[in-house]
């Protein structure tokens, strides 16, 4: 049935020499159109895969890869990266105490600090990112519990949240805000650096906390409700977070536009991270002069307000400060597998090789016994 | 053509309606009376009201049941309801893994595809049954006491309809008068069978003798019929009248819907089936639905895929509880309550999360395989219809593919099975020798010519061929030959005026006539021959003259003439003009009834045949007169030179017909038949037939007119002769022959003229007793007749009886009980046959030649290099047979050949057994024989039998091809097919190279088939033309219809309809082997692509604490299929070539493949699994420890998974990918092209929708991110290296000299990276 309907496609072609008969009218025929493609017969490349024609390949991206690798490699090898650990499981560790005494309830927030040292300067802008590990950022249900359209500023949501927020929807009969699971688990510790210079004294650090956040974040998809005039009024009759100390739109009162839900560190942790153990950008080290580095080694000082417990579910707490290159930050993986890869590649190129002078000698014109 | 859709489950279902609809009348019969009788045709009164109306609906659905039902018959396919089912799991928030509108979307879109589908064709169906209901007819209106038009479909059973010619019959009619006055009816079944010659029909016997036109109002009679059934050559039932007489009514008397009304001006008739209960609707069975073995084995692994789908969610089940379990009651904070604030258990939660996973890795099962494949087979089949070697230019037709899903099978068959007359041979017969009373003539001429026809065939148009011919004149000094040299030169000068496609466009003009093709009308009589016809029909005029008895003619001389007579009139032949091609042709003279007596004979054409006497002068005729008083001078002469010259003359321009009719008496000198010579044109039944009635004219004995009851023949000297045709007892294949009882003219002797096969005619020869001169004619004629077999040329006897009129009398006594008999008529009529054709006496046999059609000794040998057995299973005679089996190449002289002919059972098992032993011992020395093993070496590439063979295991007898033929006939194969000897049969079969069933009967055929397919669970094609192939093409795995000589029942029944045998060679080497490597290649690239796709979820669950939480935004995993990976696979499962045509046609070894299955066997598939999960191990992993430790978020970082799996499925293609079109590079330009657009466009859409991915902006930045492009380089260059330098490892031949495998042909049969 769909097989007759082609006829209708055909068209005459071939009416040539029909004109025989006592011009009995052109029969229309249905000889099929001799075209390429209806004929199967397109021009078409056909690449043979033997060990002759492949080998070349194989030589070739290696010869690309390891070049490659070994750039990723040394690029990623200039990243100075430092991380601390502040989890406090050790006894020996100065935010121990602060780890086991802490839940979610305790009302009085627990100061730690945290000496280290920096062994090589770091010269460019240095990033300071705190380390969770351990942390399911990515469960499905923990995922999928935000609103946002609430986080976008709009009223209705803002006073009746999705339900997707729940069990984090509504608490005491009002409508949380921001509601779900990502914003009640927010991280809430509070980093502070100090540069302990040779005579002992402690210099602070000046930490950025603007531009952590993705700009399309910030501007477009973060957004107070009513604009950012008066928080407090915008956000009347709702509650906030469970666990949270503070309402929203006292984040970070210091500063209207990283208050409420354009808070950046907020927003920061909106995002939800792909994998258990991750990293998040907390402040940004701005380097002053070309001159001196950024952070010049020495001794330094993380003080710690430890807010945020995590041996519940044995994770893991972690302070990074880093510099980054064009290709992001310290991992030498990407290099390393460039290499190998290309290496791979080189070496089957060799085997290949091997073999097409040991064994292909067909020179392409097999006989076939018929 | 929307007709032909219809539905075979709708048929079913309005039957069941009409059936419930009946229950109240459980008659066996119907009974039909006249509406005129009653005022209103659906009045309460009218007994005609319960039957279906001519109204047609061939649509599935209405308006309003369209949804409801086409989603219905969806949800029919399992794969379907799956979907749906999982896309509703999505609403249960518990389980839900995507937003559940969006998980509908693919659902939605496949079945709404398919709806638009099946809309689109039901609105086609509409169309034109509305198109049908709307033809007008004309129907009696008893209010207005006249014919008024009407549409179709308001004409119901019962009603009188009047018919004009040409036009179509609206329903099945009974035939009550016509405006011919013998009271017949010519219609054209072209539509039902395909069938271009006339077929004539008669009034019903109890109207026959109405003078007057028939008057609706006077009918009073009762029909009483069979039910509605789809038997188109049956019908029964008789007329009951109002005086109580009955008369039977045969299918002779039915008009069949949808045949058209030719050459009658008008015609009366009543309506008896309407609507769907005619016999050309009850006939109408849809498309055929196979299954191809591709498709069987695909079911078993998408099955498999469900295992591995469940065991999968099962893992992740377990470890999402242990996950939990791990925590205990400290439940942390990313752990979050169910909406309700209450604790989830561990192992509620893993089993929330079994329905979950289900949900994520659906895309495992491919809900989009099933369209594509279904998608790719269309492309394949219209590919295949276009293609120009398939096309045949001398019919105008290409190969029809009428199964649409079975495609891919043909690059697997491992058994053809062919008919031989008409799939073989031309089945377009030619006349070669005839032998009568025991003295052979052997039409030398002839055969020069026939050889020079196929010279002309295969020299096309070659100008100078003038020389070939010019020798052949100095050589030959007769009269005949010199005629062939003129002959055929006019022939070429035709020829020369244009192409032979333009010579071949004339004849397919002029194949408005059914079987005559300018070979078998063209025939040189043998002059030995014609001498004697002559002289014989000079004395007979002479003997008439002086009213002398028949009886004092020479025997010999006797039988020659009634040997004509016989072959002009024992037939069924109609008769019809060239100029008006569907006008029958008038002979009529001037008497109105048929000759009852010789005395009215004599005393009608007394003054006549004086005039001719006289002189032909007197005829004012304009006829050329030179050529009749040649025709008269040459009495008992031989033909001069000059009597070419007329024969020549003869083919002048064709003078209107008109003269014939004139006033003019008609002569009997033998003039007239140089007037229809070159004009008449006969319609046979069967090739053979018009063969014979072509080959009597060229004697001058020509058949000028056929009615019902006078059959009219010309013959030289005595003019026309009209013999009254008291029966004609037709073929059967059962009796093998066909009789015709006349009145001979000139004798006054009720005589019956028997021809057929030989095996049917020798036994009722007349026992031997009779005199010396029969049986020395019968020992010589079987002579003959084995030199013809061995010749292989079909051979027809022609055997006389005179009966008395007493005799006679006492026959048709019981004959006209049986032919009234309503119980066991055919039974009766049997017995009534075989009564009258005993005691015969014989006089002559024919020969004729079935040539073989072009190509087919290449085809033949092409299809068995190719590992394919070829079996012919024929209903001709051994000796035929085997002859025409060595002329195709399919017996070789070489090869030794057994054998089976048996009369009993017990025979048959000895020699089975004695033939095994045979051929074991054979096989046994063979294998230590020095020669044999050059032989197995020879063979060794392609040895697939001992090890492809699946059943070989159950069979413990080592099995290889020998050089063996094995002949069997009919009678043995009924024996063999016996249940305790079919194994036995089977083992000696499938041990010999070639094997020919000669004398099956369609039955047998099919049984065959069966057999071999069952038992050695191989893939079997059918291939046959005529309607006695039928069972044969249905039982097969494909069916194959030659689109010949015999009508279209076997391309009815068929798969694919093949106007040539030689096609089949392109069709299964090239398009069989690439519709079943493109496939196949496709299913596999299929399953990997999913498993690839989802396995990369599974990988993540051990990072996501196996919650279910996919990394793949939800868009992306549910177009990824549809939309972005789809195109390219589909343009390389309808393009890709692995080997060329030229390549597959010029080594057909290479068919093997398929027949192995090579590309798509079990371990293929777990492979493509391992590789699945292999590369998507690669493509998680490398991104995983590129973006370890980072503030990478989950969609950020599963973006960039998405791409590069895109990328490695798209390159992995590629390596697949044997031939790059264009079309390859565009698809794949257009699927990265439309990811990255989607992708783009999605990201930037909208900044809160779309949770919980919210991928605002997420594309746009990583490409900004130089990691992205890094990751998407090594990626699928790290995933697909692997498969890359094993594909090349396979190819490498390790063991150099050794035995070469033939799996990758491209590597060793084409040049690297051609430009074609």
């Amino acid at each position: 049935m769909m097989a007759s309907s082609y006829n209708a496609k055909e068209e005459d072609g071939h009416n040539s020499g029909a004109s025989n008969n006592g011009g009995a009218g052109v029969v229309k025929s249905k000889k099929p159109d001799n075209t390429a493609f209806k004929q199967q017969r397109l021009p078409a490349w056909q690449p043979i895969l033997t060990a002759g024609t492949v080998l070349p390949a194989f030589f070739v991206i290696g010869l690309i890869f390891i070049p490659i690798g070994i750039g990723l490699f040394v690029s990623s090898n200039n990243i100075k990266e430092f991380e601390i650990d502040y989890t406090g499981v050790d006894i020996n560790n100065p935010c121990y105490n602060c780890a086991k005494n802490f839940s979610w309830n305790s009302t009085t927030p627990c100061v730690c600090s945290v000496p280290f040292t920096l062994e090589q300067p770091f010269e460019s802008n240095v990033f300071m990112y705190y380390g969770l590990s351990n942390f399911y950022q990515n469960h499905r249900r923990y995922v999928k519990s935000r609103d946002d359209s609430q986080l976008n500023g709009d009223q209705s949501a803002l006073k009746n949240p999705s339900k997707e927020c729940e069990p984090y929807r509504t608490s005491e009969g009002q409508p949380i805000a921001p509601c779900g699971a990502i914003a009640n688990s927010l991280f809430n510790d509070t980093l502070e650096l100090y540069h302990i210079d040779s005579n002992g004294t402690r210099n602070t650090i000046p930490l950025v906390k603007k531009g952590i956040a993705w700009w399309t974040d910030k501007h477009v998809k973060f957004r107070n409700p009513g604009g950012n005039n008066n928080l407090t009024v915008a956000f009347q009759g709702t509650s906030k977070p469970v666990n949270w100390r503070k309402p929203v739109y006292e984040l970070d009162p210091s500063d209207p536009e990283n208050n409420g839900f354009i808070n950046e560190d907020f927003i920061v942790w909106m995002r939800t991270a792909a994998l258990p153990t991750f990293r998040k950008l907390y402040r940004i080290i701005q380097k002053k002069s070309s001159t001196t580095p950024t952070l010049p080694s020495g001794k330094y000082l993380l003080e710690i307000t430890y807010n945020y417990p995590v041996l519940s579910f044995d994770g893991r707490k972690r302070m990074i400060l880093s510099t980054i290159s064009w290709m992001g930050g310290k991992n030498p993986f990407l290099g390393i597998a460039y290499i190998t890869v290309g290496s791979i590649c080189f070496f089957l190129g060799v085997v290949l090789l091997i073999i097409h002078h040991k064994y292909d000698t067909r020179n392409n014109s097999p006989d076939i016994p018929n | 053509m929307a007709r032909e859709g219809e539905d075979p489950g709708m048929a079913k279902a309005s039957k069941v309606k009409r059936q419930r609809k009946k229950k109240p009348k459980e008659n066996k019969t119907r009974t039909v009376h006249a509406n005129i009788l009653y005022d209103n045709a659906k009045g309460e009164e009218n007994p005609n009201r319960n039957y279906a109306n001519n109204k047609i609906k061939t649509t599935k659905y209405t308006v309003l049941s369209f949804l409801p039902k086409n989603l219905f018959e969806q949800f029919h396919r399992f794969a379907n309801v799956y979907f749906v089912f999982i896309a509703l799991l999505n609403f249960v928030p518990v389980v839900n893994a995507f937003q559940p509108e969006l998980a509908l979307a693919p659902v939605v879109f496949i079945l709404s595809v398919t709806a638009i589908k099946d809309l689109w064709e039901d609105y086609r169906r509409h169309r034109s049954d509305q198109e049908i209901n709307h033809m007008d007819c004309l129907v009696y209106s008893r209010a207005e006491r006249r014919y008024v038009e009407r549409y179709w479909k308001e004409v119901r059973v019962g009603d009188f309809i009047r018919l004009r010619c040409n036009e179509i019959l609206p329903a099945d009619v009974l035939l009550l008068s016509s405006s011919d006055p013998d009271r017949l009816c010519h219609i054209e079944t072209a539509t039902l069978d395909g069938e271009t010659n006339l077929k004539q029909r008669q009034v019903v016997r109890s109207f026959f003798d109405l003078d007057c036109d028939f008057d609706p109002l006077k009918y009073n009679g009762i029909i009483e019929c069979e039910k509605p059934n789809n038997d188109l050559n049956r019908f029964r039932g008789y007329i009951i009248h109002q005086s109580g007489r009955r008369d039977a009514l045969y299918k002779e008397n039915l008009l069949l819907r949808g045949c058209t009304i030719r050459n009658t001006e008008e015609a009366v008739g009543i309506v008896i089936y309407a609507g769907h209960e005619t016999k050309a609707m009850l006939n109408n069975n849809g498309p055929r639905y196979k299954r191809s073995k591709l498709e069987r084995q695909m079911n078993v692994h998408v099955f498999w895929c469900v295992i591995i789908l469940l065991v999968m969610c099962l893992f992740a089940a377990v470890g999402h509880g242990l996950w939990m379990f791990q925590y205990g009651d400290k439940r942390p904070v990313f752990d979050v309550l169910s909406p309700e604030g209450t604790d989830l258990s561990p192992i509620m939660s893993a089993i929330y999360l079994f329905l979950t996973m289900i949900i994520v890795f659906q895309v495992l099962i491919p809900i989009s395989l099933f369209v594509s494949i279904e998608i790719v087979k269309i492309c394949q089949v219209y590919f295949i219809h276009q293609d120009m070697d398939l096309y045949d230019e001398e019919t105008d037709s290409h190969l029809q593919c009428r199964a649409l899903n079975i495609t891919e099978d043909l690059g697997q068959m491992q058994y053809i099975f062919s008919d031989k007359t008409g799939t073989l041979t031309e089945n377009k017969m030619v006349f070669r020798r005839c032998t009568v009373a025991g003295v052979e003539y052997s039409h030398d001429a002839n055969a020069r010519r026939l050889a020079m026809y196929q010279e002309m065939d295969s020299e096309e148009e070659d100008c100078t061929s003038h020389s070939g011919t010019l020798p052949r004149r100095d050589s030959v000094t007769s009269h005949q030959s010199a005629r062939v040299v003129l002959r055929s030169q006019s022939t070429k000068s035709h020829r020369r005026t244009g192409s032979r496609a333009e010579a071949k466009r004339a004849s397919i003009l002029s194949k408005h006539t059914a079987f005559s093709s300018p070979m078998e009308k063209d025939i040189t009589p043998d002059p030995q021959l014609l001498d004697k016809v002559n002289e014989c029909s000079s004395q007979m005029d002479f003997m008439r003259f002086h009213s002398q008895p028949m009886s004092q003619l020479p025997s010999d001389l006797a039988d020659i003439i009634d040997f004509f007579i016989a072959l002009t009139i024992c037939n069924t032949v109609v008769v019809s003009s060239p100029n008006q091609p569907r006008q029958k042709v008038r002979m009529r003279f001037e008497l109105k009834s048929p000759v009852k007596t010789i005395e009215d004979f004599i005393k009608r054409f007394t003054p006549s045949r004086l005039t001719s006497g006289s002189n032909s002068s007197s005829s004012s005729s304009l006829i050329t007169n030179r050529s009749s008083n040649r025709g008269c001078s040459s009495l008992l002469s031989s033909p001069s030179a000059e009597s070419t010259l007329t024969k020549l003359d003869e083919e002048q321009p064709p003078r209107g017909l008109e003269h014939s009719f004139g006033p003019v008496p008609p002569c009997y000198n033998g003039k007239a038949w140089n007037l229809e010579d070159g004009e008449l044109r006969y319609e046979a039944e069967s090739p053979d037939e018009a063969a014979l009635v072509y080959a009597a004219r060229a004697y001058k004995c020509s058949l000028v007119g056929r009615l019902p009851d006078q059959v009219t023949v010309e013959l030289p000297h005595l003019g026309k002769l009209s013999f009254e045709l008291l029966h004609t007892l037709g073929f059967d294949s059962t009796r093998k022959r066909m009789s015709v009882v006349v009145r001979h003219p000139l004798t006054d002797q009720i005589t019956v003229y028997t021809k057929g096969a030989d095996s049917a005619i020798m036994d009722l020869i007349k026992p031997p007793d009779t005199g010396k001169r029969q049986i020395k004619i019968v020992s010589r004629t079987q002579n003959y007749l084995n030199l013809y077999a061995a010749d292989g040329l079909r051979t027809l006897c022609i055997a006389k009886k005179i009966l008395s009129k007493e005799q006679y009398a006492c026959w048709l006594q019981h004959h006209l009980q049986a032919e009234t008999a309503i119980q066991g008529r055919e039974e009766l009529l049997f017995d009534s046959a075989l009564r009258l054709e005993t005691n015969l006496q014989l006089l002559g046999a024919t020969g004729i030649e079935d040539r073989l059609q072009d190509g087919v000794p290449e085809t033949i040998a092409s299809l068995r290099m190719a590992g394919l057995q070829i079996w012919v299973l024929t209903g001709d005679k051994q000796e035929t047979a085997v002859n025409i089996a060595y002329a195709c190449k399919l017996l070789d002289p070489e090869e030794e050949i057994l054998t089976l002919n048996a009369d009993s059972q017990e025979a048959c098992a000895l020699l089975l057994e004695e033939s095994l032993h045979y051929i074991q011992a054979k096989f046994l020395c063979s294998s230590t024989d020095q020669a044999a093993k050059a032989f197995h070496s020879n063979f060794a590439p392609f040895e697939i039998y001992p090890s492809s063979s699946p059943s070989s295991s159950s069979h413990t007898t080592p099995f290889t091809v020998l050089r063996l033929g094995l002949v069997i006939d009919g009678r043995t194969l009924a024996y063999a097919l016996d249940k305790s000897l079919e194994d036995k049969f089977l083992a000696v079969a499938r041990s010999c190279r070639s094997v020919l069933c000669c004398r099956s009967t369609p039955l047998q055929k099919s049984m065959v088939v069966k057999l071999v397919r069952n038992k050695l669970k191989v893939m079997t094609l059918a291939i046959g033309d005529g309607a006695n192939d039928v069972s044969m093409i249905q039982v097969a795995d494909v069916g194959v219809g030659i689109s010949g000589q015999e009508g279209m029942q076997a391309v009815m029944a068929s798969d694919f309809a093949l106007p040539r045998f030689r096609y089949l060679q392109k069709l299964l080497l090239v398009h069989g082997h690439w519709c079943y490597s493109r496939l196949a290649n496709m299913i596999l690239y299929f399953f990997y692509k999913n498993a690839m796709f989802v396995a990369l979820i599974f990988w993540y669950q051990f990072y996501c604490g196996f919650s279910g939480s996919a990394m793949i935004d939800q868009w992306y995993l549910i177009f990824f299929n549809l939309m972005f990976s789809a195109f390219p696979q589909l343009i390389t499962g309808t393009l890709d070539k692995d080997v060329s045509a030229e390549t597959l046609q010029q080594l057909p070894q290479l068919y093997v493949n398929g027949q192995n299955s090579e590309e798509y066997k079990p371990y293929m598939f777990w492979m493509n699994m391992i590789d699945a999960f292999y590369q998507s191990l690669v493509c998680f992993f490398i991104p995983y420890f590129a973006y370890a430790d980072s503030d990478v978020d989950l969609f950020t970082w599963g973006t960039p998974i998405t791409t590069l799996a895109l990328f490695t499925i798209l390159v992995h293609l590629g390596i697949e990918t044997k031939t790059w079109t264009w079309m390859n590079w565009l698809s794949i330009a257009f699927s990265t092209a439309l990811f990255f657009t989607v992708a783009l466009c999605y990201n930037a859409s909208c900044p809160t929708c779309y949770t919980p991915s919210n991928p605002y902006w997420t594309m746009q930045r990583l490409l900004q991110d130089p990691l992205f492009y890094l990751l998407c380089v090594i990626t699928p260059v790290a995933a697909l290296l692997l498969n890359l330098f094993f594909k090349v490892l396979v190819q490498v031949p390790f063991s150099s000299g050794g035995q070469m495998k033939l799996r990758e042909p491209v590597s060793l049969f084409s040049e690297p990276t051609r430009w074609r």
